[in-house]
């Protein structure tokens, strides 16, 4: 199987590869997985009270790579027993499709669970992505945060969330 | 020196072109070529609070100096996952 941790593709994400992907990761590890978390973000059909057609997602890639290398960097610091694949689309997804997926491995359960929850939240902090969304009657760039990887405020936001 | 500037999302649209190119005097650092951009399309300045950068395709401040060939990328704020 040829699965890599960090994706940027305009391909369906397929979230079984990635979950066996982390789950040989830890194999090679002392402690082998106990416990798999994984996310799956998909495309829903209304924002902010409008009802959405479909969104077109574009990247800066090598940067998005490098930012979800970046993000299991510091989750590995924050849970040195996990590992993480992150795999976004773009291009056009429809509502319903997936747009991120995310498998975390782990001994134990929580750190799989606090990993997971780490990356998307930082996804959503630092990666260069965007999305246009097209909704009924018109359409509009999504513009969250500004992307600083050394806001140590924003960071511990995503600590904090983790750890919930 | 030479900087290949890439745009993206809505900085992309507002420009109608994802890269271009720009001659500044040598020390240049991305803030001086963001202002040159805010001239050149005056509506990109509702983000000059909100801009980040990344240089040479690495996260990088608004005061990095730049050398001649570098690609500055302008990120408005992120809408990933």
């Amino acid at each position: 199987m040829n699965v890599i941790a960090f994706v940027v593709t305009t391909d369906p994400l397929n979230l079984d590869n990635m979950v066996e992907y982390v789950e040989n990761q830890l194999r090679k590890a002392p402690a082998s997985a106990g416990a798999i978390a994984s996310f799956l973000g998909t495309v829903r059909n209304e924002n902010q009270g409008r009802q959405v057609e479909h969104l077109e997602y574009e990247a800066y890639e090598p940067l998005a790579v490098k930012a979800f290398q970046r993000i299991a960097d510091e989750s590995t610091e924050l849970w040195p027993d996990t590992h993480l694949a992150v795999h976004h689309r773009i291009g056009r997804l429809d509502v319903g499709e997936a747009s991120v997926a995310i498998a975390a491995a782990s001994p134990h359960r929580a750190n799989a669970f606090s990993s997971c929850r780490y990356a998307i939240e930082r996804i959503k902090q630092i990666a260069p992505i965007w999305k246009h969304e097209y909704f009924e009657g018109g359409d509009v760039w999504i513009e969250g945060a500004t992307a600083s990887p050394d806001d140590e405020t924003a960071r511990q936001t995503a600590i904090r969330l983790a750890c919930v | 020196m030479r900087i290949t500037v890439l745009l993206f999302a809505r900085l992309r649209d507002i420009a109608g072109k994802s890269n271009l190119d720009r001659d500044l005097p040598d020390g240049s650092t991305a803030r001086s070529v963001w202002k040159t951009l805010v001239q050149d399309f005056p509506e990109f300045d509702s983000y000059s609070e909100a801009i980040s950068t990344a240089v040479n395709e690495e996260y990088a401040h608004m005061d990095s100096k730049l050398s001649d060939g570098d690609e500055v990328a302008f990120l408005p704020p992120v809408s990933g996952g």
